[in-house]
């Protein structure tokens, strides 16, 4: 088991992939070729997206929006042991997990542009909406998989959160309840070392956050979050657990936030351009991409060929958003409630009447 | 037709949802092996086993979000608080997710979830468990909040809650547990919410109240009528979403209003009724509304609770107040 051979409390944490793409061949999960294609494929979408987005704020076309460069695998790699049926429930800095699991990147563009068209989903999509205050969600991951649990089906939930949220009440009762219920989850904290200026020492006097799932009475595993095989690899081992009916696992994905935390944020304020650098150097896509190239799955031609793709893509999409309609008075209304009150009907049409012509934006 | 109080009542309810819908689960703290503190789910446990009746660790905000969770992947959860003033460290849940889900997700992903909390003073209880706070959360779109007043009206308002497809805040009145029996049938039984109840016919003045003002108001109305005053009764009984036109068309007859609460005066429910009576009844009103309410103060421990707690003079110095306008 990864989670006793890695144990935190030991200070051991899994890597398999190095810095410099160099895999650890004892260790290395079996993935067939077409899932690590489209994991990397994915992961170069969601930098390209990302970055689109970041300028795309600051051209005014796009609201606040938190970047997720740097954390592509620590994203795409947990998301990638699901199968069809397995909840993903989120916070709000998981575009890569969102793209991998086929929700349509114009869709999020619409939402991050304040649309909320935006969140529609078609389809048995298995996934929360986002979850902006910090931790809330892990009870929601509980709840999930108790029910999964009581259908007796076997699928699982993979709960993704920040190193911020393990401060707060809602991580603790949340690993709780999935301890002592042992239901199928997988929480998967992204400590990207900082809670916006926070760094993640602030947060814990302990020394990983992985170490904490000890507390509630299994198994917590610390793993290089910028190495997409590990992640992998950590989750496929906890998914099975899971669906075994051994309970949950606490993943600590140690990666790092390479943007600001949101497009409002500052991070040269408290953060040392040599931090930064460090990280730089373990960007976990271009490790992973000499990791292909070592297989023969992917060369300089194939790069070329579908970063322009991607970035094409992103082009459509980024029209598709900006093309979309503005929200209809009505829309605002109408998911308050299944059947709408009297009360609230009576509202919206005096809203109809009460404001002015142009309305939208 | 059995007789019975409310908590039999409840019991009852959740008892039949839970035979005729599998997918209805009780979980809360205490609420298995030991039948809840006020007993309500006694007995489900042995019923229906652990897997239906869970007794959950001593956390109200992962009480709430565990069964926002359940809810949203099929699920129908009825999760107890032990009392509503500890329900507070779940009010995030309440308000960030429970409330909003629906709309969030565009209608995708729902919360058909109730969440049952005794409250209200006239127990003589310890700190915390008098509190009478329904206003903070009627107060937030999305949200259902119901207060049964009698045995029957909990098991047809329970029935209907669990059935809902939206969260609904279940709030019981402590006081009226085991005040009052009366006979409750066994089988379907549903009373739709959103509408209020006409407890009494009368042209003088209406007088509004909920769970456990019931019977407070049954006895000023008593001496009232001794008095030659004919007081019209609502039960609202859905706080939220309100049936205000109810109280509209009532006062449109009797000309005064009187609001009977025991939460605070300042912004409570009976502030929002007396704005929606002056919107929709100015003209047939014959005196301003008169707000019978608590002392905006903390509730005072037991010595000192009939400070603060509404007694039948109270609320026939109210009526008598509008009279006399």
């Amino acid at each position: 088991m990864l989670t006793d051979d890695f144990d935190p409390l030991q200070g051991k944490m899994l890597s398999i992939l190095d810095k410099d793409g160099k895999v650890n061949e004892a260790l290395e999960p079996r993935i067939e070729d077409a899932k690590l294609l489209h994991a990397y494929k994915t992961m170069v979408l969601t930098r390209i997206a990302d970055d689109k987005a970041v300028r795309l704020q600051r051209q005014g076309r796009l609201g606040a929006y938190p970047p997720s460069r740097g954390q592509e695998a620590s994203q795409v790699g947990p998301a990638l042991a699901l199968e069809k049926g397995d909840w993903l429930v989120w916070a709000f800095r998981e575009l890569g997990a969102l793209l991998l699991r086929g929700v349509p990147l114009w869709r999020l563009y619409l939402y991050w542009m304040g649309n909320e068209e935006g969140s529609v989903l078609e389809g048995d999509v298995s996934l929360t909406p986002s979850a902006v205050p910090v931790g809330s969600q892990l009870p929601h991951a509980v709840g999930i998989s108790y029910a999964m649990k009581y259908r007796k089906e076997s699928n699982v939930v993979l709960c993704y959160f920040g190193d911020g949220a393990t401060s707060e009440g809602d991580f603790h009762e949340g690993l709780n309840f999935a301890g002592t219920m042992r239901t199928p989850v997988i929480f998967l904290c992204q400590n990207n070392q900082y809670a916006i200026s926070m760094p993640r020492k602030l947060q814990t006097a302990a020394p990983t956050l992985a170490q904490k799932a000890c507390a509630y009475g299994f198994k917590g595993i610390q793993v290089d979050g910028n190495d997409l095989l590990a992640l992998y690899a950590a989750t496929e081992e906890a998914v099975a657990r899971a669906r075994k009916g051994e309970g949950p696992t606490l993943i600590e994905s140690f990666t790092y936030r390479m943007g600001d935390h949101t497009t409002s944020d500052d991070a040269t304020k408290y953060r040392l351009a040599e931090e930064t650098a460090y990280w730089s150097a373990r960007d976990p896509i271009s490790r992973f991409r000499v990791y292909l190239e070592r297989k023969n799955l992917w060369d300089e031609k194939r790069e070329k060929e579908w970063s322009e793709e991607a970035a094409r893509v992103v082009e459509e999409e980024v029209r598709k958003a900006e093309t979309h309609a503005p929200p209809a008075l009505d829309d605002a209304f109408a998911h308050t409630f299944a059947t709408m009150p009297e009360g609230l009907r009576e509202q919206l049409e005096f809203m109809r009447r009460d404001l002015p012509a142009k309305r939208e934006g | 037709m059995a007789v019975m109080n409310m908590v039999q009542a409840i019991n009852l309810a959740l008892r039949e949802e839970m035979e005729r819908d599998e997918s209805v689960v009780c979980l809360g703290e205490d609420v298995g092996v030991d039948g809840g503190v006020f007993r309500v789910t006694e007995g489900l446990f042995e019923r229906f086993g652990k897997e239906r009746v869970i007794d959950t660790p001593l956390a109200e905000s992962s009480i709430v979000g565990t069964a926002i969770g359940m809810a949203m992947n099929g699920l129908r959860p009825v999760a107890e608080i032990q009392f509503l003033g500890f329900i507070y460290p779940a009010y995030q849940q309440f308000v960030s997710h429970a409330a909003r889900m629906r709309n969030r997700t565009r209608g995708r992903l729902t919360v058909p979830m109730v969440v049952r909390a005794p409250y209200g003073a006239g127990v003589k209880a310890l700190e915390h468990h008098s509190e009478s706070t329904e206003a903070i959360f009627c107060h937030i779109p999305g949200l259902k909040v119901v207060v049964p007043a009698t045995p029957l009206e909990a098991k047809g308002l329970l029935t209907a809650s669990i059935r809902d497809p939206d969260p609904v805040i279940f709030l019981e009145p402590t006081r009226s547990y085991r005040l009052l029996k009366e006979e409750v049938p066994e089988g379907e039984y549903v009373v739709p919410l959103g509408q209020a109840r006409k407890v009494r016919e009368g042209k003088d003045v209406t007088i509004v109240g909920w769970g456990a003002m019931l019977p407070i108001i049954q006895k000023a109305v008593e001496s009232l009528e001794k008095e030659g005053i004919s007081p019209e009764v609502l039960d609202m009984r859905t706080l939220a979403p309100m049936d205000y036109s109810s109280v509209v068309s009532s006062v449109k007859r009797t000309g005064r209003c009187v609001v009977v609460h025991e939460a605070p005066r300042n912004l409570g429910l009976g502030a929002e009724i007396s704005a929606r009576v002056m919107e929709g009844a100015l003209l047939s009103l014959q005196a301003p509304v008169e707000r019978v309410t608590a002392p905006d103060i903390t509730v005072p421990l037991p010595k000192g609770e009939n400070y603060y707690y509404i007694s039948p003079e109270r609320v026939v110095n109210g009526v008598k107040r509008a009279m006399s306008f």
